[in-house]
């Protein structure tokens, strides 16, 4: 089944570590009313499903414990869409550095 | 595993002299004051020192590329005789692809040569990335913690870049949600495992930098035969300005100017859940260079080596639109992808060259690697994403959070200067709200207050004893 991680695979395991109201006493309202929560990757100890209370062991060798998240978590960063407000500055400057004479 | 917050942060003091092996106590000198250079000296790491611990592993020694381009293209906008040479220090060049890997470096030398199993860093930036470098090669265990995603799960994307880089250079990484309790999670990490604390704001940090204003003033030096009349720095929590000046001093480049810039986050609040993916910029703001300029012992250690208002000559502002024009500018006119951090800075250049003569020398003093996350298009489509307005327009339109304007046309960017005389009360204030009634200043501490503001002590005299009488 998807959602049943073998022992020893890489996943991912989530924790709250300050409950809402226990946050640091400087942090502004709006950050006061959500946990502080926390995401670790290593492999997992012993077989669990998502949902689970799971333990890993992190790259650095600790064991941590959390709800486990994911399965062989993906890295969805990009860079998205061209966005159109930049897309013209590129030929501008070099419509004006052709005007100077330095580009042809 | 986890102590409570108080009880944490009741150990701190312990925690950050077991994990850091230096006492800083020893360094007191006065009320206030503290002997800032034997702190730094008293590591043993010169610059020739440095220089050699760097190149192990391959740090420093990074090109210096003269922007030929964007000085054309300065000078197309400045008046006639005016547009100083454009220079950038690579510094992309570096191992894990930023200046970080110099900070780095002397941090997990010291680590270990001192026998510390592993090294840890509360960081979302390169500085992760290149203390999990620099450990790799060490054979030392690291663990990275971020400040990296909102309450709603959405990971800031350049920071999701640097969890990525750390993870592939075999560091642990604990991502955490929005919050200054980052650096709680730290301590906790340190008091279970006893690894050495690679603090930004250690001396090791600090004097890591210190050869990227040595190498750039000799550069400079070989390529046009006298030192740099200008360094812009990119500036957050101060470790640029300070040992890139400190590096300059050193070559003896002591007339060049040291400009600090920041991109204007003004009105973001640094702490908010809200605004933390509504900044578009990750560093290199003022939501950390206005607070640690003005007091910057707020650090993680006893006593910051990051002291950049001893170093600044002027602190520049630019605006969020203005540094995402000058990055495709940079890409499209120089064929280099890089920032965005340095490009902070390299705006800034491309005003301040427009003030000058065309003989004049400026160095934007790093790059950075660009990559997924890390990118104008990826901030662009989070802050659309979020609502943001983007636009072409006057770049003085531009409202963090709400509104970022791209210029249109080059003549539009102009940076805003910070007002240093106010900076410098703000940091005596600071200094005085440490003060109890009975507290007398002796003439170390008048002196080093000047030596903080690069002032003078009566400048400090009259303003502490001002605004003494006015609390009365």
């Amino acid at each position: 089944m998807a959602d049943l991680a073998a022992k020893d695979s890489w996943v991912e395991i989530r924790r709250t570590v300050l409950a809402p109201g226990q946050r640091a006493p400087q942090v502004p309202d709006d950050t006061q009313r959500v946990p502080l929560e926390m995401r670790a990757k290593g492999f997992l100890v012993a077989p669990a499903r998502l949902g689970d209370e799971a333990e890993i062991v992190t790259a650095a060798g600790r064991c941590l414990r959390g709800v486990l998240s994911e399965i062989n978590p993906a890295y969805g960063h990009g860079f998205g869409a061209p966005i159109p407000e930049l897309s013209a500055i590129g030929p501008e400057v070099r419509a004006m550095l052709r005007e100077r004479g330095r580009f042809k | 595993m986890m102590d409570g917050y108080e009880s944490i942060m009741a150990q701190r003091a312990d925690i950050m002299r077991a994990s850091l092996g230096l006492d800083y106590a020893r360094y007191r000198t006065g009320v206030l004051a503290f002997d800032y250079e034997r702190l730094l000296a008293d590591t043993g790491y010169d610059i020739d020192t440095a220089r050699r611990v760097q190149r192990q592993t391959a740090v420093g020694d990074t090109p210096l590329v003269e922007l030929v381009n964007i000085t054309e293209l300065a000078r197309a906008v400045a008046a006639p005789g005016k547009g100083a040479r454009i220079f950038v220090k690579d510094e992309a060049a570096n191992p894990s692809g930023s200046f970080k890997d110099r900070r780095a470096s002397l941090s997990v030398h010291e680590a270990q040569k001192r026998g510390y199993k592993g090294i840890a860093a509360a960081t979302s930036g390169n500085y992760g990335a290149a203390v999990a470098s620099q450990a790799a090669k060490a054979g030392l265990r690291c663990i990275v913690v971020q400040e990296a995603f909102d309450s709603e799960g959405i990971a800031q994307p350049e920071i999701a870049e640097k969890t990525r880089a750390c993870e592939a250079y075999g560091a642990e990484v604990i991502r955490l949600s929005v919050g200054p309790e980052l650096f709680y999670l730290l301590l906790c990490v340190l008091k279970e495992t006893g690894y050495f604390n690679a603090s930004l704001y250690s001396p090791y940090s600090i004097l890591g930098i210190e050869t990227l204003g040595y190498e750039l003033a000799q550069q400079v030096q070989q390529q046009v035969g006298r030192f740099p009349d200008v360094v812009i720095a990119t500036h957050a929590g101060g470790g640029n300005v300070t040992g890139t000046a400190r590096g300059l001093k050193k070559a003896g480049a002591a007339d060049t100017r040291m400009i600090a810039a920041s991109v204007d986050l003004s009105g973001l609040h640094m702490a908010s859940d809200h605004d933390f993916n509504r900044k578009s910029f990750t560093t290199g703001h003022t939501g950390f260079s206005m607070p640690f300029t003005t007091w910057p012992d707020r650090a993680d250690v006893p006593h910051n080596a990051a002291r950049s208002l001893r170093y600044m000559d002027r602190f520049a502002t630019v605006t969020q639109g203005e540094v995402f024009y000058i990055t495709e500018v940079l890409a499209e006119l120089e064929g280099l992808q890089r920032g965005p951090a340095g490009n902070t800075s390299l705006a800034a250049a491309f005003i301040i060259a427009q003030e000058l003569n065309q003989d004049r020398v400026i160095v934007v003093q790093e790059t950075e690697y660009t990559g997924a996350g890390k990118h104008p298009l990826a901030q662009l489509n989070l802050a659309k994403r979020l609502g943001i307005d983007v636009r072409r327009g006057d770049p003085r339109e531009n409202r963090p959070g709400t509104r970022i304007v791209i210029p249109e046309h080059p003549s539009q960017l102009a940076v805003t200067d910070v007002d240093l005389d106010g900076v410098r009360r703000s940091y005596l204030r600071h200094a005085i709200d440490l003060l109890s009634a009975d507290d007398r200043l002796s003439d170390v501490d008048w002196n080093f207050l000047a030596d903080e503001t690069r002032t003078s002590r009566r400048y400090v005299e009259d303003i502490i004893n001002e605004s003494r009488r006015k609390t009365g």
